[in-house]
């Protein structure tokens, strides 16, 4: 029954490389190294092999005899079967040897090769059963095989997500286009990018028009507009029209390389539970390795000396050498790092970047999300909504705010600038003194003027009057005196409110609101969006002051993650476990600070960035916990002599292939 | 100084012993190597001339896991 069991298998695995090797190997994407396909036709001509002398029998080889000397037909059959194990497992006897020479004994070679030679010369000494370690290192190396072939197409798949690396730029000399590799294209160069192209370099567009399609970076699938003036990032594919493209950075310096860079530094900064399995796989194979050794001389010693009983040596090392192929540590090692690739590359999809594993384990226990307000949770545009109490011409009061906070980007300025509709002209304004989360103080035309929050106001001693409606209020003072204040407003993004409430469905207890901004607006739109707990008029420095009260309060293995948009929450974002860099698109500062950096505006991919990582760290435990639960048993079967090797096989590449394929499953996160 | 290179390894085991292999040569300072993107890190301390630390750092790769490449 066994035989046919086993030379069903062998046929099975025949035809198996046959296709593998024949069919879809000679197909230039089958993905197969040279290697593989060597191993290929090693594990062909070693199947065939073994099915043949299985169809001999024993006795077959015994006529042998008749016409040479006796025991001749035993040791042709030996001979025969040696030949097909080396075909088979002449590299893993090579490694192993090697292994040993440098001191690097206890590896799944040196396993793999004490296993079968010591099964040999069991069978050797028994002039019987050959087959066993043959097709131990034959289904060994079948199933090393499908794991790199399972991982490597893997690997590729991940990476062509993340292929936004562009090959050349197109530089028009003479009237001709040429292609140049993109590192040689200076900033400030024109380049051209044609229908189907990828935009090589950040820059903005002197010519053309045409919709570009962000998804690799942002994982949003819609199209956007790009013309005259319009900023373009590298990554992005040109979809309709030709577009010519001044350069604004370096190809080193363009959100494409910076991306890239960043994913593929990601596997530099290890999880936890990445160090653990390591550590673990240092310890756990040679404590195996004197495990099976006990178990060869222990029993049968203790059976001779204290029982009197035959020693069964035989059966002994036969136990131990089942017990060395079902401890091989290959399912953990491969399947933790995969988990977190993928879990890496499919965030990455979804247009979110996780700069290392770590950060991925580091998410998953996010109890506490601390937000900024402008920028991540509101629009960050702001618009003048009204000037009051003016004590001149409201386009004078507009004129002399615009002007004071021309040298600020902050996008409280940068709304002024706007509602002012003209070039600021620099030369009219001297002495600006900035103070920090208050307002500036500048000399307009020689008059000093000064805008800012009621602080500022406080700060110089002015009286000021306050607004009725809510929003940022910025009161003016001219010559020391208050000549009224601007109403700026804010609009909240519109998926602010679901983000939160997803955030609460997504296991995270608090939320927390960390703004510059008055205590009315901040308190107004906390309540409107569901916001636990609100923290205003806070200066920078107090962000970072308030992250780490937080910090402190966190409770076991509870993390907090800082939300920001990154123009001017680096600090925070590098104190907090986790630093999320919203709308990060083209702000370097972001992508350096941040450990989560969310290609785009949208809030709801922080609960999505959550989710991800739930997932990741649940596939990373239950292949853990799967691997050792199933090599427990069969450690302890096998060592009882309850199952024989092929159980062995089934628990060493059978549990490493479940593993891979459960690991897989961390790059399916559309529908999280 | 950190450096990044191609490499071409196997299995995932491997590339962890390549990773203590690597830490132990003289004038780096840190590496990590990634199975999945089959590239090695490392930081140099910097009072070496990083390609003849690489020079040992391949032959140290290559007596631990002879199988490997390292693209310098």
């Amino acid at each position: 029954m066994q035989e046919l069991i086993v030379n069903g298998l062998l046929i099975a695995v025949i035809l198996t490389a046959v296709i593998l090797r024949f069919l879809i190997g000679t197909h230039a994407g089958s993905g197969m190294t040279r290697k593989q396909k060597t191993m290929l036709v090693r594990i062909l001509a070693a199947a065939a092999l073994l099915l043949g002398l299985q169809l001999l029998t024993a006795g077959t080889f015994d006529q042998i005899d008749r016409y040479l000397f006796p025991s001749a037909g035993r040791w042709a059959r030996f001979a025969l079967y040696l030949i097909d194990y080396l075909v088979i497992g002449y590299d893993i006897l090579r490694k192993a040897v090697r292994g040993i020479l440098n001191r690097q004994v206890f590896d799944e070679n040196f396993l793999m090769a004490v296993a079968t030679v010591g099964a040999l010369a069991l069978a050797i000494h028994e002039n019987g059963e050959y087959l066993e370690a043959i097709a131990v290192m034959l289904f060994y190396q079948i199933g090393e095989w499908f794991q790199g072939y399972a991982v490597g197409r893997s690997r590729r798949s991940i990476s062509d997500l993340m292929d936004i690396r562009p090959d050349y730029a197109n530089v028009e000399r003479d009237g001709r286009l040429e292609r140049v590799d993109p590192e040689e294209v200076e900033p400030g160069s024109v380049i051209v990018v044609q229908p189907g192209e990828k935009v090589p370099i950040d820059g903005t567009v002197e010519v053309g028009r045409s919709s570009l399609n962000a998804s690799a970076l942002t994982g949003e699938s819609l199209p956007r507009e790009a013309g005259v003036g319009d900023a373009v990032i590298s990554g992005c594919i040109n979809l309709t029209g030709v577009l010519k493209i001044r350069t604004t950075k370096a190809f080193g310096e363009s959100t494409a390389s910076k991306i890239l860079d960043l994913v593929e530094n990601a596997g530099a900064r290890k999880a936890r539970s990445e160090d653990f399995i390591s550590r673990f796989a240092r310890i756990y194979t040679p404590a195996v390795c004197c495990g099976a050794l006990a178990l060869a001389v222990l029993p049968p010693l203790v059976r001779m000396l204290a029982l009197g009983l035959p020693a069964g040596w035989g059966t002994w090392v036969y136990r131990a050498l089942t017990f060395l192929v079902i401890s091989c540590p290959c399912a953990l090692v491969i399947s933790i790092p995969l988990s977190f690739f993928a879990g890496i590359g499919g965030a990455s999809r979804a247009g979110i970047l996780v700069k290392g594993s770590n950060y991925l384990e580091i998410l998953a226990h996010t109890k506490t999300v601390a937000f900024d307000k402008t920028g991540t949770l509101t629009q960050g545009v702001f618009e003048v909504n009204g000037i009051h109490h003016s004590t001149m011409e409201e386009g004078q009061l507009l004129e002399y705010a615009a002007l004071a906070e021309s040298a600020s980007s902050h996008p409280i300025s940068r709304s002024l600038q706007r509602a002012y509709g003209k070039e600021p002209d620099r030369t009219r304004v001297s002495g600006i003194q900035e103070i920090g989360g208050s307002g500036v103080i500048a000399r307009v035309d020689g008059v000093e003027i000064a805008a800012g929050n009621d602080k500022l106001m406080r700060h110089l001693g002015i009286a000021y009057r306050d607004c009725h409606e809510t929003g940022t209020v910025i009161h003016m003072a001219v010559h020391g005196a208050y000549a009224g204040h601007i109403l700026v407003s804010d609009r909240v993004k519109p998926q602010a409110g679901a983000a939160i409430a997803a955030l609460k469905a997504a296991g995270v207890e608090q939320t927390v609101m960390l703004t510059g901004d008055a205590k009315k607006v901040a308190g107004q739109v906390a309540a409107s969006l569901g916001i636990d707990t609100v923290h205003s008029e806070l200066l920078p420095a107090d962000k970072v002051s308030r992250v780490e009260e937080l910090l402190k309060a966190e409770k076991g293995r509870a993390k907090l993650a800082f939300v920001g948009d990154g123009i001017n929450d680096a600090p925070v974002l590098s104190r907090a476990d986790t630093g999320i860099a919203m709308g990060a698109m083209g702000s370097d500062a972001a992508i350096e600070a941040a450990d989560v950096v969310l290609m785009d505006d949208d809030p709801m991919k922080i609960a999505k960035a959550i989710r991800i990582s739930r997932k990741c760290l649940r596939i990373v435990y239950q292949n853990i916990a799967m691997a050792l639960g199933i090599k427990l048993v069969c450690l302890i079967l096998g060592a009882a002599g309850i199952t024989g090797m092929y159980l062995a096989i089934f628990a060493d590449v059978g549990v490493m292939i479940l593993a891979v394929l459960n690991a897989i499953r961390c790059l399916f996160v559309k529908k999280l | 100084m950190k450096k990044t290179y191609q490499i071409d390894v196997d299995c995932a085991n491997c590339a962890n012993k390549m990773e203590a292999a690597v830490r132990k040569v003289a004038g780096v300072q840190a590496a990590a190597v990634s199975f999945m993107t089959q590239k090695l890190i490392v930081e140099f301390s910097g009072d070496r001339e990083p390609k003849a630390v690489m020079e040992e750092v391949r032959a140290a790769c290559k007596r631990v896991e002879p199988d490997c490449e390292i693209f310098l």
